[in-house]
Protein backbone atom coordinates (compact mmCIF):
# COMPACT_ATOMS: atom_id res chain seq x y z
CA UNK A 1 0.00 0.00 0.00
CA UNK A 2 2.71 2.19 1.12
CA UNK A 3 4.99 1.51 -2.01
CA UNK A 4 1.71 2.30 -4.13
CA UNK A 5 1.10 5.45 -2.77
CA UNK A 6 5.37 6.60 -3.43
CA UNK A 7 5.12 5.41 -6.74
CA UNK A 8 2.10 7.75 -7.55
CA UNK A 9 3.85 10.61 -5.87
CA UNK A 10 6.12 10.13 -8.18
CA UNK A 11 4.22 10.65 -11.24
CA UNK A 12 2.23 13.41 -10.21
CA UNK A 13 5.86 15.14 -9.28
CA UNK A 14 6.64 14.01 -13.26
CA UNK A 15 3.50 15.12 -13.96
CA UNK A 16 4.14 18.33 -13.25
CA UNK A 17 8.19 19.28 -14.05
CA UNK A 18 6.59 18.13 -17.37
CA UNK A 19 3.94 20.60 -17.77
CA UNK A 20 5.81 23.42 -16.66
CA UNK A 21 8.42 22.46 -19.19
CA UNK A 22 5.71 22.89 -22.16
CA UNK A 23 4.50 25.46 -20.66
CA UNK A 24 7.86 27.20 -20.73
CA UNK A 25 9.21 26.19 -24.02
CA UNK A 26 6.12 27.15 -25.52
CA UNK A 27 5.85 30.52 -24.22
CA UNK A 28 9.96 30.84 -25.21
CA UNK A 29 9.27 29.24 -28.81
CA UNK A 30 6.21 31.71 -29.47
CA UNK A 31 7.97 35.02 -28.39
CA UNK A 32 10.93 34.02 -30.59
CA UNK A 33 8.65 33.55 -33.69
CA UNK A 34 6.79 37.09 -33.15
CA UNK A 35 10.21 38.66 -32.71
CA UNK A 36 11.26 37.62 -36.15
CA UNK A 37 8.43 38.29 -37.51
CA UNK A 38 7.75 42.09 -35.78
CA UNK A 39 11.23 42.44 -36.86
CA UNK A 40 10.80 41.98 -40.63
CA UNK A 41 7.06 43.47 -40.25
CA UNK A 42 8.78 47.30 -39.02
CA UNK A 43 11.31 47.22 -41.56
CA UNK A 44 8.54 46.58 -44.29
CA UNK A 45 6.00 48.60 -42.94
CA UNK A 46 7.40 50.51 -40.46
CA UNK A 47 6.87 53.95 -42.00
CA UNK A 48 3.36 53.11 -42.88
CA UNK A 49 0.17 54.78 -40.78
CA UNK A 50 -1.50 52.08 -38.39
CA UNK A 51 -5.65 51.76 -38.97
CA UNK A 52 -7.35 49.88 -36.24
CA UNK A 53 -9.60 52.57 -35.75
CA UNK A 54 -12.49 49.94 -37.95
CA UNK A 55 -12.55 46.58 -37.64
CA UNK A 56 -11.79 44.63 -40.63
CA UNK A 57 -12.42 41.25 -39.51
CA UNK A 58 -11.70 38.12 -41.64
CA UNK A 59 -10.74 37.71 -45.03
CA UNK A 60 -7.23 38.49 -44.58
CA UNK A 61 -4.76 35.62 -44.93
CA UNK A 62 -3.45 34.88 -40.86
CA UNK A 63 -7.28 34.57 -40.16
CA UNK A 64 -6.82 30.78 -41.25
CA UNK A 65 -4.43 28.19 -40.59
CA UNK A 66 -3.70 27.21 -44.59
CA UNK A 67 -3.43 31.50 -44.96
CA UNK A 68 -0.91 31.36 -42.42
CA UNK A 69 1.13 28.18 -44.45
CA UNK A 70 0.69 29.97 -47.22
CA UNK A 71 2.11 33.16 -46.21
CA UNK A 72 4.80 31.68 -44.93
CA UNK A 73 5.70 30.65 -48.03
CA UNK A 74 5.77 33.93 -49.66
CA UNK A 75 8.18 35.11 -46.56
CA UNK A 76 5.30 37.29 -45.51
CA UNK A 77 6.24 39.21 -42.25
CA UNK A 78 2.38 39.11 -40.52
CA UNK A 79 2.27 35.84 -41.08
CA UNK A 80 5.14 35.29 -39.46
CA UNK A 81 3.73 36.87 -36.26
CA UNK A 82 0.43 35.37 -36.77
CA UNK A 83 2.34 31.63 -36.35
CA UNK A 84 3.32 33.30 -33.16
CA UNK A 85 0.27 33.35 -32.04
CA UNK A 86 -0.51 30.13 -33.22
CA UNK A 87 1.97 28.43 -31.04
CA UNK A 88 1.07 30.44 -28.12
CA UNK A 89 -2.32 29.70 -28.29
CA UNK A 90 -1.85 25.75 -28.55
CA UNK A 91 0.77 26.21 -25.80
CA UNK A 92 -2.32 25.17 -23.27
CA UNK A 93 -4.05 23.02 -25.57
CA UNK A 94 -0.97 21.23 -25.63
CA UNK A 95 -0.74 21.10 -21.97
CA UNK A 96 -4.02 19.28 -21.50
CA UNK A 97 -2.69 16.82 -24.18
CA UNK A 98 0.60 16.25 -21.65
CA UNK A 99 -1.71 15.68 -18.97
CA UNK A 100 -3.98 13.08 -20.73
CA UNK A 101 -0.97 11.25 -21.22
CA UNK A 102 0.35 11.59 -17.82
CA UNK A 103 -3.23 10.85 -16.42
CA UNK A 104 -3.31 7.41 -18.25
CA UNK A 105 0.22 6.28 -17.02
CA UNK A 106 -1.85 7.26 -13.61
CA UNK A 107 -4.60 5.17 -14.70
CA UNK A 108 -6.35 7.63 -13.35
CA UNK A 109 -9.88 6.80 -15.61
CA UNK A 110 -11.49 9.58 -13.77
CA UNK A 111 -9.25 12.47 -14.81
CA UNK A 112 -8.71 10.34 -17.86
CA UNK A 113 -12.52 11.69 -18.99
CA UNK A 114 -12.35 15.23 -17.37
CA UNK A 115 -9.15 15.88 -19.60
CA UNK A 116 -10.94 14.49 -22.75
CA UNK A 117 -14.36 16.42 -22.18
CA UNK A 118 -11.77 19.80 -21.76
CA UNK A 119 -10.11 19.08 -24.88
CA UNK A 120 -13.43 17.95 -26.53
CA UNK A 121 -14.78 21.41 -25.70
CA UNK A 122 -11.71 23.00 -27.27
CA UNK A 123 -11.81 21.02 -30.49
CA UNK A 124 -15.78 21.76 -30.79
CA UNK A 125 -14.97 25.61 -30.19
CA UNK A 126 -11.97 25.62 -32.84
CA UNK A 127 -13.68 24.06 -35.98
CA UNK A 128 -17.08 25.52 -34.81
CA UNK A 129 -15.83 28.14 -35.44
CA UNK A 130 -14.47 27.53 -39.11
CA UNK A 131 -18.22 27.24 -40.45
CA UNK A 132 -19.88 30.78 -38.44
CA UNK B 1 1.77 57.94 -35.94
CA UNK B 2 3.74 55.52 -38.46
CA UNK B 3 3.37 52.17 -37.40
CA UNK B 4 7.05 52.17 -35.81
CA UNK B 5 5.84 54.81 -33.28
CA UNK B 6 2.66 53.05 -32.44
CA UNK B 7 5.03 49.49 -31.84
CA UNK B 8 7.12 51.04 -29.52
CA UNK B 9 4.68 52.93 -27.58
CA UNK B 10 2.65 50.18 -27.43
CA UNK B 11 5.60 47.71 -26.70
CA UNK B 12 6.16 50.09 -23.53
CA UNK B 13 2.27 49.65 -22.57
CA UNK B 14 2.40 46.24 -22.76
CA UNK B 15 5.63 46.13 -20.83
CA UNK B 16 4.19 47.92 -17.91
CA UNK B 17 0.74 46.26 -17.91
CA UNK B 18 2.70 42.89 -17.75
CA UNK B 19 4.47 44.54 -14.68
CA UNK B 20 1.36 45.69 -13.02
CA UNK B 21 -0.72 42.93 -14.06
CA UNK B 22 1.54 40.58 -12.37
CA UNK B 23 2.43 42.45 -8.74
CA UNK B 24 -0.51 42.73 -8.46
CA UNK B 25 -2.20 39.30 -9.50
CA UNK B 26 -4.86 41.10 -12.38
CA UNK B 27 -3.28 39.60 -15.24
CA UNK B 28 -2.13 41.60 -18.27
CA UNK B 29 -5.49 41.65 -20.07
CA UNK B 30 -7.53 44.26 -18.05
CA UNK B 31 -5.36 47.18 -19.13
CA UNK B 32 -4.21 46.01 -22.75
CA UNK B 33 -8.21 46.78 -23.55
CA UNK B 34 -8.42 50.35 -22.34
CA UNK B 35 -5.11 51.55 -23.51
CA UNK B 36 -5.81 50.25 -26.61
CA UNK B 37 -9.27 51.56 -26.53
CA UNK B 38 -9.14 54.84 -25.05
CA UNK B 39 -5.86 55.97 -25.80
CA UNK B 40 -5.00 54.44 -29.17
CA UNK B 41 -8.73 54.49 -30.22
CA UNK B 42 -8.54 51.13 -31.67
CA UNK B 43 -11.49 49.25 -32.27
CA UNK B 44 -12.56 47.27 -29.04
CA UNK B 45 -12.69 44.33 -31.06
CA UNK B 46 -9.10 44.15 -31.98
CA UNK B 47 -8.57 45.65 -28.33
CA UNK B 48 -10.08 41.73 -27.39
CA UNK B 49 -8.14 40.06 -29.32
CA UNK B 50 -4.94 41.58 -28.27
CA UNK B 51 -6.01 41.51 -24.60
CA UNK B 52 -6.94 37.21 -24.97
CA UNK B 53 -2.97 36.94 -26.84
CA UNK B 54 -2.11 38.71 -23.68
CA UNK B 55 -3.85 36.67 -21.19
CA UNK B 56 -2.42 33.38 -22.54
CA UNK B 57 1.08 34.39 -22.45
CA UNK B 58 1.24 35.93 -18.78
CA UNK B 59 -0.94 32.71 -17.93
CA UNK B 60 1.53 30.39 -19.11
CA UNK B 61 4.69 32.29 -18.30
CA UNK B 62 4.03 32.41 -14.54
CA UNK B 63 2.23 29.32 -14.60
CA UNK B 64 5.23 27.04 -15.57
CA UNK B 65 7.11 28.09 -12.41
CA UNK B 66 4.11 27.68 -9.80
CA UNK B 67 3.04 24.03 -10.95
CA UNK B 68 6.67 23.01 -11.10
CA UNK B 69 6.68 24.30 -7.68
CA UNK B 70 3.87 22.18 -6.79
CA UNK B 71 1.38 24.51 -5.73
CA UNK B 72 -0.98 24.35 -8.61
CA UNK B 73 -3.95 21.44 -7.58
CA UNK B 74 -3.92 20.40 -11.25
CA UNK B 75 -6.67 18.17 -10.67
CA UNK B 76 -8.85 20.87 -9.35
CA UNK B 77 -7.44 22.78 -12.81
CA UNK B 78 -8.54 20.42 -14.83
CA UNK B 79 -12.17 19.50 -13.52
CA UNK B 80 -13.05 23.45 -13.50
CA UNK B 81 -11.70 24.04 -16.76
CA UNK B 82 -14.51 21.92 -18.35
CA UNK B 83 -16.43 25.03 -16.79
CA UNK B 84 -14.42 27.89 -17.75
CA UNK B 85 -14.13 26.55 -21.26
CA UNK B 86 -17.80 25.83 -21.96
CA UNK B 87 -18.44 29.21 -20.80
CA UNK B 88 -15.58 30.67 -22.94
CA UNK B 89 -17.35 29.04 -26.08
CA UNK B 90 -20.56 30.66 -25.02
CA UNK B 91 -19.21 33.63 -24.20
CA UNK B 92 -17.39 33.69 -27.83
CA UNK B 93 -20.50 32.83 -29.63
CA UNK B 94 -22.61 35.46 -27.28
CA UNK B 95 -20.24 37.98 -28.84
CA UNK B 96 -21.37 37.75 -31.96
CA UNK B 97 -24.95 39.24 -31.12
CA UNK B 98 -23.40 41.70 -28.62
CA UNK B 99 -23.00 45.44 -29.59
CA UNK B 100 -19.94 46.55 -28.84
CA UNK B 101 -20.94 49.47 -26.22
CA UNK B 102 -22.65 46.82 -24.13
CA UNK B 103 -19.16 45.25 -24.59
CA UNK B 104 -17.50 48.12 -23.18
CA UNK B 105 -19.53 48.85 -20.25
CA UNK B 106 -19.44 44.59 -19.12
CA UNK B 107 -15.58 45.35 -19.03
CA UNK B 108 -16.34 48.35 -17.07
CA UNK B 109 -18.12 46.64 -14.47
CA UNK B 110 -15.99 43.25 -14.50
CA UNK B 111 -13.46 46.02 -14.23
CA UNK B 112 -14.56 47.47 -11.12
CA UNK B 113 -15.18 44.51 -9.61
CA UNK B 114 -11.49 43.05 -10.20
CA UNK B 115 -10.23 46.20 -8.14
CA UNK B 116 -12.83 45.21 -5.33
CA UNK B 117 -11.38 42.02 -5.39
CA UNK B 118 -7.91 42.66 -5.36
CA UNK B 119 -8.26 44.43 -2.14
CA UNK B 120 -10.60 41.82 -0.41
CA UNK B 121 -9.15 39.83 2.06
CA UNK B 122 -8.29 36.33 1.77
CA UNK B 123 -9.14 32.70 3.26
CA UNK B 124 -5.42 31.89 5.22
CA UNK B 125 -6.27 28.85 6.57
CA UNK B 126 -7.34 25.31 5.17
CA UNK B 127 -10.36 23.16 5.74
CA UNK B 128 -10.04 20.02 7.64
CA UNK B 129 -13.25 18.36 6.30
CA UNK B 130 -14.58 18.09 3.14
CA UNK B 131 -17.65 17.47 1.20
CA UNK B 132 -18.51 14.16 -0.36
CA UNK B 133 -17.73 15.56 -3.81
CA UNK B 134 -14.50 16.67 -3.10
CA UNK B 135 -13.09 13.19 -2.16
CA UNK B 136 -15.03 11.55 -4.92
CA UNK B 137 -13.25 13.92 -7.74
CA UNK B 138 -9.91 13.90 -5.62
CA UNK B 139 -9.58 17.28 -5.13
CA UNK B 140 -8.62 17.27 -1.78
CA UNK B 141 -4.66 17.96 -1.70
CA UNK B 142 -1.77 19.87 -0.40
CA UNK B 143 1.16 22.27 -1.26
CA UNK B 144 4.25 23.32 0.29
CA UNK B 145 4.98 25.87 2.56
CA UNK B 146 7.48 27.22 4.95
CA UNK B 147 6.24 25.04 7.65
CA UNK B 148 6.17 22.13 5.50
CA UNK B 149 3.63 20.13 3.79
CA UNK B 150 -0.21 21.74 4.47
CA UNK B 151 -3.17 19.76 3.48
CA UNK B 152 -6.25 20.84 2.78
CA UNK B 153 -10.12 19.63 2.03
CA UNK B 154 -12.69 21.70 0.04
CA UNK B 155 -16.60 22.32 0.05
CA UNK B 156 -19.35 23.81 -2.20
CA UNK B 157 -18.16 21.87 -5.40
CA UNK B 158 -21.43 22.74 -7.34
CA UNK B 159 -21.35 26.29 -6.16
CA UNK B 160 -17.98 26.65 -7.21
CA UNK B 161 -18.51 25.15 -10.58
CA UNK B 162 -21.40 27.69 -11.69
CA UNK B 163 -19.20 30.33 -10.23
CA UNK B 164 -16.20 29.15 -12.62
CA UNK B 165 -19.15 28.90 -15.58
CA UNK B 166 -19.67 32.39 -15.42
CA UNK B 167 -16.15 33.64 -15.83
CA UNK B 168 -15.50 31.32 -18.67
CA UNK B 169 -18.83 33.24 -20.36
CA UNK B 170 -17.09 36.54 -19.27
CA UNK B 171 -13.90 35.10 -20.59
CA UNK B 172 -14.88 34.42 -24.06
CA UNK B 173 -17.12 37.89 -24.36
CA UNK B 174 -14.39 40.25 -22.91
CA UNK B 175 -11.02 38.44 -23.73
CA UNK B 176 -9.51 39.04 -20.26
CA UNK B 177 -8.65 36.02 -18.07
CA UNK B 178 -11.35 36.86 -15.19
CA UNK B 179 -9.08 35.62 -12.87
CA UNK B 180 -10.86 37.51 -10.14
CA UNK B 181 -13.78 35.69 -10.39
CA UNK B 182 -11.72 32.20 -10.78
CA UNK B 183 -10.27 33.24 -7.11
CA UNK B 184 -13.73 34.06 -6.04
CA UNK B 185 -15.20 30.62 -7.14
CA UNK B 186 -12.18 28.75 -5.32
CA UNK B 187 -11.92 31.19 -1.88
CA UNK B 188 -15.00 32.13 -1.51
CA UNK B 189 -17.11 29.04 -1.85
CA UNK B 190 -14.64 26.37 -2.50
CA UNK B 191 -12.28 27.13 0.16
CA UNK B 192 -9.20 26.65 -2.04
CA UNK B 193 -6.13 28.13 0.22
CA UNK B 194 -5.22 31.17 -0.95
CA UNK B 195 -1.49 30.46 -2.53
CA UNK B 196 -3.37 27.91 -4.07
CA UNK B 197 -5.96 29.62 -5.52
CA UNK B 198 -4.36 32.37 -6.96
CA UNK B 199 -1.60 29.59 -8.84
CA UNK B 200 -4.38 27.26 -9.73
CA UNK B 201 -6.62 30.29 -11.33
CA UNK B 202 -3.55 31.75 -13.30
CA UNK B 203 -2.97 28.19 -14.38
CA UNK B 204 -6.32 27.80 -15.86
CA UNK B 205 -6.23 31.31 -17.73
CA UNK B 206 -4.57 29.75 -20.50
CA UNK B 207 -6.65 27.36 -21.52
CA UNK B 208 -9.91 29.13 -20.82
CA UNK B 209 -8.56 31.97 -22.95
CA UNK B 210 -7.09 29.83 -25.77
CA UNK B 211 -10.80 28.19 -26.37
CA UNK B 212 -12.28 31.30 -27.02
CA UNK B 213 -8.58 32.62 -29.09
CA UNK B 214 -9.63 29.40 -31.33
CA UNK B 215 -12.83 31.66 -32.69
CA UNK B 216 -11.14 34.81 -32.23
CA UNK B 217 -8.58 34.19 -34.78
CA UNK B 218 -10.48 33.03 -37.06
CA UNK B 219 -13.00 35.78 -37.24
CA UNK B 220 -9.89 38.48 -37.29
CA UNK B 221 -10.09 39.51 -34.03
CA UNK B 222 -6.18 38.95 -33.63
CA UNK B 223 -4.06 41.77 -35.63
CA UNK B 224 -0.28 40.78 -35.95
CA UNK B 225 0.58 44.56 -36.04
CA UNK B 226 -1.01 44.76 -32.62
CA UNK B 227 -0.10 40.95 -31.55
CA UNK B 228 3.57 41.01 -31.26
CA UNK B 229 4.05 44.32 -29.43
CA UNK B 230 1.59 42.72 -26.93
CA UNK B 231 2.99 39.01 -27.11
CA UNK B 232 6.89 40.55 -26.17
CA UNK B 233 5.90 43.46 -23.55
CA UNK B 234 3.53 41.57 -21.12
CA UNK B 235 5.97 38.40 -21.47
CA UNK B 236 8.86 40.50 -20.87
CA UNK B 237 6.92 42.91 -17.80
CA UNK B 238 5.47 39.77 -15.88
CA UNK B 239 8.90 38.15 -16.27
CA UNK B 240 10.27 41.28 -14.05
CA UNK B 241 6.97 41.42 -12.09
CA UNK B 242 8.13 37.86 -10.69
CA UNK B 243 11.43 38.69 -10.28
CA UNK B 244 10.22 42.33 -8.09
CA UNK B 245 7.52 40.57 -6.17
CA UNK B 246 9.72 39.19 -3.96
CA UNK B 247 11.27 41.76 -2.84
CA UNK B 248 8.57 44.36 -2.53
CA UNK B 249 5.63 45.36 -0.70
CA UNK B 250 2.54 45.31 -3.02
CA UNK B 251 -0.06 46.58 -0.62
CA UNK B 252 0.19 49.72 -1.43
CA UNK B 253 0.56 49.31 -5.29
CA UNK B 254 -2.15 47.19 -5.07
CA UNK B 255 -4.18 49.92 -3.46
CA UNK B 256 -3.00 52.91 -5.71
CA UNK B 257 -3.80 50.32 -8.79
CA UNK B 258 -7.81 49.67 -7.73
CA UNK B 259 -7.87 53.00 -7.63
CA UNK B 260 -6.34 53.77 -11.12
CA UNK B 261 -8.45 50.46 -12.48
CA UNK B 262 -11.64 52.43 -11.51
CA UNK B 263 -11.09 55.34 -12.69
CA UNK B 264 -10.62 53.49 -16.21
CA UNK B 265 -13.41 51.29 -15.96
CA UNK B 266 -15.53 54.65 -15.09
CA UNK B 267 -14.70 56.19 -18.36
CA UNK B 268 -15.33 52.47 -20.50
CA UNK B 269 -18.74 52.82 -18.81
CA UNK B 270 -19.35 56.18 -19.98
CA UNK B 271 -18.05 56.24 -23.42
CA UNK B 272 -19.83 52.98 -23.81
CA UNK B 273 -23.42 54.63 -22.93
CA UNK B 274 -22.44 57.63 -25.37
CA UNK B 275 -21.79 55.07 -27.64
CA UNK B 276 -18.03 56.00 -28.45
CA UNK B 277 -16.82 52.55 -29.48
Amino acid sequence: MNTNKETKKVTDYDMQQLIGQVLRYGVLISGLVAITGGIWYLYQQGSGIPDYGTFHGEGEGYTSLTGIIKGLGKGSATEIIQLGVVILIATPIIRIVFSLVAFSLERDKLYILITLIVLSIILFSMFGGLSI
Amino acid sequence: MTILTFTLILLLGAYLAGLAGSLTGLGGGVVIIPLLTLFFHVDIRYAIGAALVASIATSSGSASAYVKEGITNIRLGMFLEIATTAGAVMGAVLAIYTPVNIVAILFGVTLIFSAAMTLRKKHEGALAEGSKLSYVLKLNSSYPAKQGLVDYKLKNIGGGFSIMTLAGILSGLLGIGSGALKVLAMDSAMRVPFRVSTTTSNFMVGVTAAASAVVYLQRGYIDPGIAFPVIIGVLAGAFTGSKLLMRIDVKWLKIIFSFAITAIALNMIYNGFNHKF
